[in-house]
């Protein structure tokens, strides 16, 4: 009798740790993909977006937080944003990533602590790395670092924990007002996008804008980096199932279906405008498919994701077309238009589209969005979108402001005629061959 | 001596090198270049802006040759380069004074 209870607990050890190492192995490469997102995937849809004087300084604004912020969040980000605190911040219980170690945590049950904190630091590089593409082309390199390290503790790490964190306000599972936000359509998309915009307005126009020509330097760099973004995506939502099972599935899914929605939403919505359909476009409708499926990735049907990537697509597009020629901001390499915007519209859709179906986030049988008849929802998620902006609003000003004041944001103007390149970095992205030599 | 200097279509480089070393001139250079006659360039969209492109790719051929191969070459040129549209390019002749070769300082017509 002893021998079988002995046999019966070994085989329950051996089923867990085989999830175990499942759900790992997966973690471990989502991990992965995402940050593949940020390099070589962002780095090269930015880097062919500006002129070719600044490919390599926008290139370096990228590579920046990926140093940075890794460093920060092992100090102190991860347990502002995952640490036990209050309903807006999480606390300094794991600074130094005290007490997270290779035992799961509460967050995700089946996979070490540091593979969920690992996966997590990728979107806390990826996040500031977007607003890069509003104030391309002229913010020094000095206060770039300074402005998105500052942001990341004051905007990031709070949006991360209200959202995801232990007693989060918009977590929901317990938050007083429970939005959902599968893989950081707030959190990310939201928070980069509306914070880019407040930069872009705040920095003003390059020198020239829009009177001078300012073309990508190469779409071929955009086409590649965008492809990758894609692929890395799959990481960044199907992912945030935080396992290896049937939700990572439906999250696969719905983010490849939105993203070739929206890419053909653009597409067509261009061609139609313009009469021509251009490779930018389409790789511009992927990405914005991509940012509005991210809330929604774990709660809708396939067939939603494909509403959810055309609506998201064409909106972005009218963003980009007609808001921003008509405000006349100069949102470099459109961060706001296509995941401020993307990300607004795909955290009201997910409130609309998300069914117990998919996902029963509040418990069996429960009603989760519109969809199955929980109007309330949508009004949780406009809230959850309003302290978004609210907060990113707030607290992009605030360090603007503090930035400024003390080393300035502002390249000078003999510096961004030159080109961030040469004056920030004092190197140079192609060399005729007449200097290489 | 002449020089004469071609700027034409890209798409016509090989054609025309081909049939100036057919008339008899023995050396070129060819220089990337960007350009425009009376044509109008072309539109490029990016994210709905549009940019008019006013300077073409061109390609542009420099040769010195004695004058004898002048009118050859000029033949040479427009037969290999005429394509009969807008943009075809120029071709423009000029007096030169010396050649000189810098390997074994040669002149005149000996130096091409």
């Amino acid at each position: 009798m002893a021998a079988l209870e002995k046999q019966n607990a070994d085989l329950q050890t051996a089923i867990a740790n085989a999830q175990m190492a499942g759900d790992n192995g997966w973690m471990l490469v989502s991990s992965a993909l995402v940050l593949m997102m940020s390099a070589p995937g962002l780095i090269l849809f930015y880097g062919g977006l500006v002129r070719r004087k600044n490919v390599l300084g926008t290139m370096m604004q990228t590579m920046a937080m990926m140093g940075i912020i890794t460093v920060l969040w092992g100090l102190v980000l991860y347990s502002l944003a995952f640490g036990h605190g209050n309903s807006v911040i999480g606390s300094f219980e794991h600074v130094f990533l005290k007490g997270v170690g290779l035992a799961p945590s509460p967050y995700a049950p089946t996979i070490p602590e540091q593979t969920f904190m690992v996966f997590q630091m990728m979107f806390a590089i990826i996040t500031p790395a977007l607003i890069t593409g509003a104030f391309a082309e002229r913010m020094k390199f000095s206060a770039t670092c300074v402005f998105l390290t500052l942001w990341s503790i004051v905007v990031y790490a709070p949006m991360a924990h209200m959202v995801w964190g232990a007693g989060g306000l918009l977590n929901i599972s317990g938050g007083r007002i429970p939005c959902l936000d599968f893989a950081g359509g707030t959190v990310v998309h939201i928070t980069s996008g509306v914070s880019a915009l407040i930069t872009a307005l705040y920095l003003g126009k390059r020198i020239g804008y829009p009177r001078e020509a300012m073309p990508p330097h190469s779409v071929v760099l955009s086409c590649i980096g965008a492809g990758l973004l894609w692929v890395g995506w799959f990481g960044f939502n199907a992912g945030s199932a935080l396992n290896a099972g049937t939700l990572a599935t439906s999250a696969f899914v719905t983010t490849h279906f939105a993203a070739a929605a929206a890419a053909s939403g653009w597409t067509l919505a261009e061609w139609l405008k313009t009469g021509k359909p251009t490779a930018l476009g389409a790789i511009s409708g992927a990405v914005a498919g991509l940012v509005g499926i991210t809330p929604a990735s774990g709660f809708v049907t396939p067939m939603a994701a494909l509403w959810i990537g055309l609506i998201v697509g064409v909106f972005c597009f009218l963003m980009v077309f007609f808001v921003k020629a008509k405000f006349g901001y100069d949102d470099s390499l459109d961060a706001f238009g296509v995941h401020g915007a993307g990300g607004t519209m795909g955290a009201i859709l997910t409130g609309v589209f998300a069914t117990v179906v998919i996902n029963p986030a509040y418990g069996a049988g429960k009603a989760v969005g519109l969809a199955d008849g929980n109007v309330h929802q949508v009004v949780n998620q406009l809230i959850g979108v309003a302290i978004a902006w609210g907060v990113s609003i707030v607290g992009t000003l605030i360090l603007l402001f503090v930035v400024d004041k003390t080393i300035g944001l502002r390249v000078s103007a003999a510096d961004e005629a030159e080109g961030l390149d040469l004056s920030q970095h004092g190197e140079e992205g192609y060399h005729s061959e007449l200097v290489a030599h | 001596m002449q020089k004469i200097e071609a700027v034409i279509q890209p798409g016509k480089l090989d054609a025309v090198k081909e049939a100036l070393i057919e008339a008899g001139v023995t050396g070129m250079t060819i220089l990337e270049a960007r350009g425009h006659g009376r044509q109008k360039g072309h539109t490029e969209f990016y994210r709905g802006r549009e940019y008019s492109v006013d300077l073409l790719p061109k390609i542009k051929i420099e040769a010195v040759i004695p004058d004898a191969v002048v009118d050859r070459a000029v033949r040479a040129i427009l037969t290999a380069a005429q394509t009969g549209s807008i943009g075809d390019g120029k071709i423009f002749l000029s007096r030169v004074d010396e050649a000189i070769r810098i390997r074994n300082e040669d002149r005149g017509e000996v130096a091409l």
